[in-house]
């Protein structure tokens, strides 16, 4: 499934990179775009003006403690392609997936992937390749990939009939 | 195979035995959904819901509506009722934050299942409920489908016992679980032993709701008789069909806490999460914002241990003392109790039952610079407001004590 292959260039976070940090409360009032300028707010201030579309976040341990506001819409709305982190908050994780942003657990991916690295992610197969090295992860069920593949869970109950496509009547 | 109290839960919603690591497809008893909700999300487009009867709308984090974009969710949200034939709305006048609206409203079960978008949502964990927070996309899906999927969690086992000591609360305990043993991202939490049954209700409420701060999937108490009774007097007449923990059920870890060996706590800004320490490393450290309030310490027993310690005092000069009701009910009853003239005597502002301050949305908004005391449910850095000031987190009793003081202090010292 080529939509689950990706590949950009990398920025990387440390460990506990929390929901707030993302997707400030002050934030919460602006409309998406607006919102999206303040990614990473208290622990990476201007973020938001160097990251360019297709790029992928890579981020330590415990990723996305916190809250269950769409984060993943910002970074849809910036462009980000997909993420990459040693462990996900669970919440975060499957928020990410069902706005259709792809998410990759690999155990030590800050010490295998340097800032600006070039790398190429197989969702679907379950493998990353970064400076010519390729490592392996869990594949996502195939539950999971089939959402990714609606573009996330809207995609999907709109093309079950059981919600009315965007801005439709 | 014995199960944990989480894989019973589990495996009742999901109609067979829920083995850790598998993804089980659990019907929903019920979904709560919140007025920040309604915002940006498509709730508007659904079709059809599952069953309106296991919906309830709460209206929380920003009501009364602080902005004409709020006052736009609460429309769609009385709308949404309206079409779909839901009557458990809990509109501004009878709302209050979603989790303690359950609660006391009996909404929350034992042995059931329930979703809500909020974080805070495995609150309901502490009438042995398997509920947990999920994104917004994933709880309008669970409106039209009446299910959702769960991965079985290990369990992490907190055998308690002993009996806590004078002022210690629910919070303290939380802050000395995730001081000492960190984290429990991709894991339940499950509580139980001799201590459990001397830990109030409204204890195990903080201790539940705060689990999402240590990144439980689950935070879960067995319905004991206190339990039990708690639940009886919010519902009435309700068939109640709690489960538990098979006696020999295999544990990722269990890990002893003497309840009398647990002291006043505070967190230092940023995280809980390895980051908390008795309120003696910290005692003197200037305040400008005290706060009481929040899901997790909004209570009823909340307010009157904070009115208790403030009666006859004053907060500090140079200190203000924001404390929130966390529902209209408990408004009602602390103020019949006189607990609210006690708080308002001594100072404090006591505000409409919301999220508002604990999430820096609406109300008591930190400048840069500023140093915050708060129970409530949060300490990371930019929560309540500006990214340069910081948030320590403590319970009631030590926030009132340190508010008196201006500076953080010991409430066993202040109150004796």
């Amino acid at each position: 499934m080529s939509e689950l292959q990706v590949s950009g260039r990398a920025w990387v976070f440390g460990d506990g990179i929390n929901t707030d940090d993302m997707y400030p409360g002050f934030a919460m009032r602006l409309p998406l775009p607006e919102a999206a300028q303040h990614m990473f707010h208290a622990s990476r201030p201007g973020w938001p003006d160097l990251v360019r579309p297709g790029d992928i976040v890579v981020a330590g341990r415990n990723f996305g403690l916190g809250s269950s506001r769409p984060v993943p819409l910002l970074f849809r709305e910036l462009g980000v392609a997909a993420l990459v982190a040693e462990q996900f908050n669970s919440l975060f994780f499957r928020n990410c997936i069902n706005y259709g942003l792809p998410a990759a657990t690999l155990p030590d991916a800050t010490k295998l992937i340097s800032e600006g690295d070039h790398i190429e992610i197989d969702f679907g197969g379950g493998s990353l390749e970064s400076g010519g090295r390729r490592h392996t992860f869990a594949p996502l069920p195939e539950f999971l990939r089939s959402v990714l593949a609606a573009g996330g869970l809207f995609g999907q109950l709109e093309a079950a009939g059981k919600l009315r496509p965007a801005g439709g009547k | 195979m014995p199960d944990t109290l989480i894989q019973k839960v589990l495996g009742r919603a999901s109609g067979g035995r829920a083995e850790v690591g598998e993804i089980v497809v659990c019907e929903v008893d019920l979904t709560a959904l919140i007025d920040i909700q309604f915002a940006h999300d498509r709730l508007a487009d659904v079709i059809s819901v599952a069953d309106p009867d296991k919906i309830a709308i709460v209206l929380d984090h920003a009501v009364p509506a602080p902005s004409i974009r709020d006052a736009e969710s609460g429309r769609k949200a009385r709308a949404f009722a309206a079409q779909h034939g839901i009557s458990k709305v809990f509109d501004v006048g009878r709302h209050g934050i979603v989790h303690q609206v359950l609660a006391e409203q009996g909404l929350a079960r034992p042995g059931t299942v329930v979703a809500c978008t909020d974080s805070h949502t495995c609150a309901a964990g502490a009438v042995g409920a398997a509920a947990r927070g999920l994104g917004p996309a994933e709880v309008l899906q669970i409106v039209c489908t009446g299910r959702t999927w769960h991965q079985v969690p290990p369990t992490l086992y907190y055998e308690l016992s002993g009996r806590k000591s004078p002022w210690v609360n629910g919070k303290d305990l939380f802050l000395h679980i995730a001081g000492h043993y960190g984290d429990a991202t991709g894991h339940a939490v499950e509580f139980g032993g001799p201590g459990l049954a001397g830990l109030p209700m409204s204890d195990r409420r903080t201790v539940a709701t705060q689990g999402a701060e240590i990144g439980a999937d689950f935070t879960i108490f067995p319905a004991d008789e206190l339990c039990l009774d708690y639940v009886a007097a919010a519902a009435p007449g309700a068939e109640l069909t709690p489960v538990g923990p098979d006696e020999d059920a295999s544990y990722a870890a269990i890990r002893p806490v003497d309840l009398s060996a647990v002291s006043p706590m505070v967190a230092l800004p940023g995280t809980v999460i390895d980051n908390a320490g008795p309120v003696g490393d910290l005692a003197g450290t200037k305040i400008d914002q005290a706060f009481i309030g929040s899901c997790a310490n909004g209570q009823l027993a909340d307010l009157e241990v904070a009115a208790g310690i403030l009666k006859g005092h004053q907060v500090a000069a140079g200190t203000r003392l924001i404390v929130t009701p966390a529902s209209q009910q408990i408004y009602l009853e602390a103020s019949r109790r006189g607990y609210l003239a006690d708080l308002v005597e001594a100072g404090a502002t006591v505000t409409n039952p919301t999220c508002g301050a604990c999430f820096g949305y609406h109300m008591g908004t930190l400048a840069a610079g500023e140093v915050c005391l708060t129970a409530s449910t949060r300490n990371f850095k930019g929560r309540m407001g500006s990214p340069d000031a910081e948030v320590y987190m403590a319970s009631p009793a030590t926030v009132a004590a340190s508010a008196i003081r201006g500076v953080i202090s010991d409430v066993r010292e202040v109150a004796a």
